[in-house]
């Protein structure tokens, strides 16, 4: 917005108040998540800039938090770092587990979440969908709920939702729940409350693609003989596939920072990035935990790159112009 | 059957990681790498059992958790000594036969070896730790002596750290407050004493920096965000003794407690739990964690040579809890106390807290 | 017309037209309802059982009423009794459960259970049980004996109430109230915890959900009004945060607001403050509203820019040019459109505040913490009835805003990014 020449010097003055007060809104928004970049590079175990690292001396900034995440859990942490020392790595340190946990986390809740919302959210956008407004409210709800309700809910009921290890249902899920067969304490329990946190976001953006859906598309597509699959696959999908990914997406980052369910229906066998941030800030604050936040903005960065590309797309494709 | 589960298991595995035959969970920190040293990688060692140490803010009340579900994943489990029979009583773990304990090295049997109440119905004792103070030196080269100096911010001014519970911490003020060790419970049984602890507590409340997990006392401490914080003895002992800080422990007004190991009902394994308490309770077991973590052991045939701490020159006697100069006015938990006023202290504490 | 309205449209095989319209109605609606279905069935199983489980957690503690089958059955036959002087037959019916506790070890279950509302009572019933074997009638003169707490009329009126598997008196415990000799009272003014907790919560969301809309107006007109290259490349910077894990967020404001962190480090240095004058604004309440405002603001700023970018710049030249100061055209004219923008963010970000618990976590300290602090806690204590009913206390709150939502705003109006 451009300062109108008819301004009074009152309002000038009053134009870059404002400019300046946007100004540190965004670096309030933006600095937090920048600081830790720097500080992550800090050579010395404080949680602030050393002398050394304002006079941008060399020895004031190194890796060795970097290195912590290789090395925490590893037995031969200082020992020569041949094939089998990085197997080691990959096999036993803490970090490493707990990324690997995460990610597998995170993406089968990902999928769970994306599969399920995209056909209800193909359900929910039809005009003649009953209960439509009840329903929506339900599945955005774990949206609203405070996670700790949530999360006190399925520790309590993760932990009756039991199957007896030797039955048939057993041998089939036995692997994907605790010992005991139970959904808490399991790779499965966290899944499944990862995919219902993660659904508010894939139904959010699939109706919202969905509802610049233009349905003559469809009836031209049937029109000219395509049965329901074709003119899913070749016509809809196409055009709410970024709706998909993006929401997808949200749903993928909503797994891989949840903490609060973890802490409450996970084992000691899920032990995730999160879940090991949370402990590593109540305990020892130590700049291996910047080393990890530097990690993460890494990947949302990367992350909103892909979203607003996707968003970009799917505007381009449905002819809206602007955001 | 397990051979099976096995190879389904690595058929339909997606790269999460593995179960462990024995399960052990502790408190983490300092200490669980201890009791990791001193307990769970000898025995694996010499029996050859998996075992895995998972670390717990308070194993308690995960352990409890996961019997009243059913859903028990741990075999043995590190907790506090009015834990063990709050938690035996409420029938929530295995009794511990006390005649299979294995007799000293000395050939003491067990009964007599142990410390009075070391063994109870569910739990046999590790080590008998102590909630402390310690200072940093170089704030204080004329350190605090005693208790009411923790609550002297006149002449030790600074920051101070307190565990955020009611356990120790009333009992603390009431020390710091002049009351004899002997007297604290009496005084906490009543309203007036509880008022009396609380109103101690308030006169430092504004200059207080709670902590809750064990490794974050030491670490206030060497962040500078404390002048003088109060804390479990081992773990200020392993950031003086073993990194070399520069802080001091004030034994007066320390009030020490058994740490004990138990088994969950429903353990996985549990008899290879029992065997894995017997190991760690002989007189080897507990003078092998207490070379790592400055803790006493509860037996009087571990405590008769002296124990050296794994840096090979630091002798842990005169820092254990239990060493005698330590003890000149020091205060044993009340597990009793604690059991009944637990919820209504807790509550108060944190009505008190927030306002 | 009359005619016309009497003779039925049908279809081509013969069918009355509004009866095939309804089937086929009925089957469309069914078709897009089976393709909800299977996620309806996950949130049920997920999300709706596990909270009714919760619910029902909040109402049942079992532990007292199973170990004391007896005096279960006395209760239930004396419902009048007076609770400061028990008959007889009270205190046999305790004597002969508190025995079945010795052999069944279950004195710890009961004992917990009525020490939710009667502090003291476990090692009472441990002492109770352990000499169970040598009481003998009269059993009201040997049970005080043992102890003269058994004589206590709130310990009876405990013991009454948990004879029962299905109480409110958790929500009692939630509500401030504690048990006395003479029933539920108001409990004294340093142990009330839960409503004032919950008042905070409630002010705390409120402040930071006023700075948040402070914050968040301007940045979103700024936004809404720039050239849209320009606008893109700054909503980035909101977008981001938004993207960034709530635990790098959280660790982040630690290093920059802790006593020896870099903002004290900073002030410090260029001589705002002393070396021994360093602010304490982590570990409390400042540090918290700090914190959660960074973690919401970007819920308040999508909502308002969404709003003000279809508000077309034409009405505020028009007021301007009628003759309106700029501060009248803002408030006349700018302000009203920008409503319903304002609405949707304040209430998903107070929504969103009451509900928070991370942040105030790790950053609270003491003074810090809310009401989700407090549930955290009675679940790390085992004393889940309570978590739970503090938990159905803080839902039903935000079921009404999450109503008031709905009716307002409509949920589907919820957008992200």
């Amino acid at each position: 917005m451009a300062l109108p020449t008819y301004a009074s010097p009152l309002e000038r003055v009053w134009y870059y108040t404002y400019i300046v007060i946007c100004c540190l809104v965004f670096l309030f928004l933006i600095a937090p998540i920048l600081i830790v970049i720097p500080l992550s590079f800090n050579a010395e175990a404080y949680f602030t800039f050393t002398p050394k690292m304002l006079a941008f001396d060399p020895a004031g900034y190194s890796l060795r938090w970097y290195d912590t995440l290789l090395t925490l859990g590893h037995s031969g942490g200082d020992g020569v770092r041949d094939a089998s020392w990085w197997s080691e790595v990959w096999e036993r340190s803490t970090w490493v587990q707990a990324a690997k946990n995460s990610f597998w986390v995170g993406l089968w809740a990902t999928i769970l979440a994306t599969t399920l919302g995209t056909i209800a959210a193909l359900g929910l956008s039809r005009p003649e969908m009953p209960y439509r407004r009840l329903i929506m409210a339900l599945l955005i709800s774990p949206m609203i709920v405070p996670i700790i309700i949530i999360a006190v809910g399925m520790s309590f009921f993760f932990a009756k939702a039991c199957v007896a290890p030797d039955s048939a249902m057993g041998a089939i899920f036995g692997y994907f729940l605790s010992e005991k067969g139970c959904l808490a304490n399991s790779h499965l329990g966290v899944i499944v409350a990862h995919a219902t946190l993660g659904i508010p976001f894939v139904i959010i953006t699939v109706t919202a693609t969905l509802s610049g859906f233009d349905q003559s598309l469809i009836r031209a597509a049937q029109s000219l003989g395509a049965n329901p699959r074709t003119t899913f696959f070749k016509v809809i999908m196409p055009l709410i596939l970024p709706g998909v990914i993006s929401g997808a997406l949200f749903a993928f980052v909503t797994s891989f920072d949840e903490v609060v369910a973890v802490l409450f229906i996970a084992g000691p066998d899920q032990q995730t990035i999160p879940r090991q941030m949370f402990n590593g800030i109540r305990e020892a604050i130590s700049p291996a935990i910047l080393a990890v936040a530097t990690i993460l903005v890494v990947i949302s960065v990367l992350l909103l790159t892909m979203v607003e590309l996707l968003r970009r797309r799917s505007d381009r494709l449905r002819g809206v112009t602007g955001r | 059957m397990k051979k099976t589960l096995i190879l389904t298991t690595a058929l339909v595995s997606f790269g999460f990681a593995a179960n462990a035959d024995v399960t052990v969970m502790s408190w983490g920190g300092a200490y669980g790498a201890a009791q990791t040293e001193g307990h769970v990688k000898p025995w694996a060692a010499a029996t050859g059992n998996a075992t895995v140490m998972v670390d717990s803010e308070n194993p308690a009340p995960a352990i409890k958790a996961m019997v009243e579900a059913g859903n028990v994943t741990v075999d043995v489990a590190s907790v506090e000594y009015a834990d063990a029979i709050r938690l035996c009583d409420e029938g929530l773990l295995e009794p511990i036969d006390a005649a299979s304990l294995p007799a000293g090295a000395d050939g003491t049997p067990a009964a007599d070896d142990f410390f009075p109440g070391a063994v109870t119905e569910c739990g046999v004792s590790t080590d008998i730790w102590s909630n402390v103070f310690a200072y940093d030196t170089t704030k204080f080269p004329e350190g605090p002596k005693t208790a009411a100096d923790f609550f002297d911010l006149t002449k030790f001014p600074g920051k101070r750290g307190l565990k955020k519970g009611a356990k120790a911490v009333l009992e603390f003020a009431l020390l710091g407050d002049g009351v004899a060790p002997a007297d604290v419970y009496t005084v906490l049984g009543t309203p007036e004493g509880v008022d009396r602890a609380f109103a101690k507590l308030d006169t430092i409340k504004a200059e207080t920096v709670w902590w809750e997990a064990g490794a974050q006392a030491p670490q206030l401490l060497a962040d500078g965000e404390v002048a003088m914080t109060t804390a479990y003895n081992g773990r200020i002992f392993a950031a003086a003794v073993g990194e070399g800080k520069p802080f001091e422990i004030v034994w007066d007004g320390q009030i020490y407690e058994n740490e004990s190991y138990v088994v969950p009902k429903g353990a996985p394994n549990k008899d290879l739990a029992m065997e894995f308490i017997r190991y760690a309770t002989s007189t080897e077991g507990l003078r092998a964690q207490a070379s790592h973590i400055s803790y006493g052991p509860p037996r009087k045939s571990a405590n008769l040579e002296p124990i050296m701490y794994t840096d090979g020159k630091t002798e842990m006697g005169p820092h254990l809890p239990t060493n005698p100069a330590n003890l000149t006015n020091a205060l044993l938990t009340s597990s009793e106390f604690w059991v009944d006023h637990d919820a209504e202290l807790n509550e108060r504490f944190q009505a008190w807290l927030a306002q | 017309m009359a005619e016309a309205a009497t003779e039925l449209l049908t279809t081509a095989d013969g069918r009355p037209l509004k009866a095939a319209l309804a089937a086929a109605q009925l089957r469309a609606k069914r078709r897009a309802f089976l393709l909800v279905l299977p996620l309806l069935l996950f949130v049920l199983l997920t999300f709706l059982i596990p909270i009714v489980y919760m619910l029902k957690r909040s109402v049942e503690h079992d532990g007292f009423s199973n170990a004391a089958p007896a005096l279960d059955t006395w209760f239930a036959q004396n419902p009048g009794f007076d609770p400061a002087n028990p008959p007889e037959e009270a205190f046999a019916a305790l004597a002969q459960d508190l025995s079945r506790m010795q052999v069944e070890k279950t004195t710890g279950m009961a004992g917990t259970r009525i020490n939710y509302t009667v502090p003291g009572t476990i090692s009472l019933f441990k002492k109770g049980a352990r000499e169970a074997a040598t009481l003998a009638a009269p059993f009201k003169g040997s049970l005080l004996a043992v102890d003269a707490d058994w004589g206590k009329p709130a310990l009876w009126r405990g013991m009454a109430a948990a004879s029962s598997p299905y109480t409110t008196e958790f929500y009692k415990v939630a509500s401030d109230r504690k048990l006395t000799d003479d029933g539920w009272a108001r409990g004294g003014d340093k142990e009330r915890i839960y409503l004032y907790l919950f008042f905070k919560t409630f002010l705390v969301s409120g402040i930071i959900t006023v700075i948040c809309l402070l914050l968040a107006f301007p940045v979103s007109h700024l936004l809404a009004t720039l050239p849209m290259a320009k606008s893109s490349l700054l909503m980035i910077l909101v977008l981001l945060p938004f993207w960034t894990s709530l635990l790098v967020r959280t660790t982040s404001w630690i290093a920059l607001l802790q006593e020896q962190g870099i903002v004290n480090d900073l002030m410090v240095g260029i001589g705002l403050i002393g070396e021994d004058g360093r602010l304490t604004m982590m570990y409390n309440m400042t540090g918290t509203i700090v914190a959660m405002t960074h973690v919401l603001l970007p819920f308040m700023i999508l909502p308002l820019y969404s709003v003000m970018k279809v508000i077309p710049p034409s009405y505020a030249r028009a007021a301007r040019s009628l003759g309106a100061t700029s501060w009248t055209t803002f408030r006349r004219v700018y302000l009203p459109q920008t409503l319903p923008g304002i609405a949707a963010g304040s209430l998903l970000v107070f929504i969103l505040a009451v509900g928070y618990y991370i942040t105030p976590a790790l950053v609270g300290g003491s003074d810090g913490i809310l009401i989700s602090n407090l549930i955290s806690f009675h679940m790390s204590k085992s004393n889940w009835s309570l978590a739970a009913a503090i938990a159905g206390m803080l839902l039903a709150a935000i079921l009404l805003l999450y109503w008031l939502y709905d009716r307002l705003i409509g949920i589907d109006r919820l957008k992200l990014g």
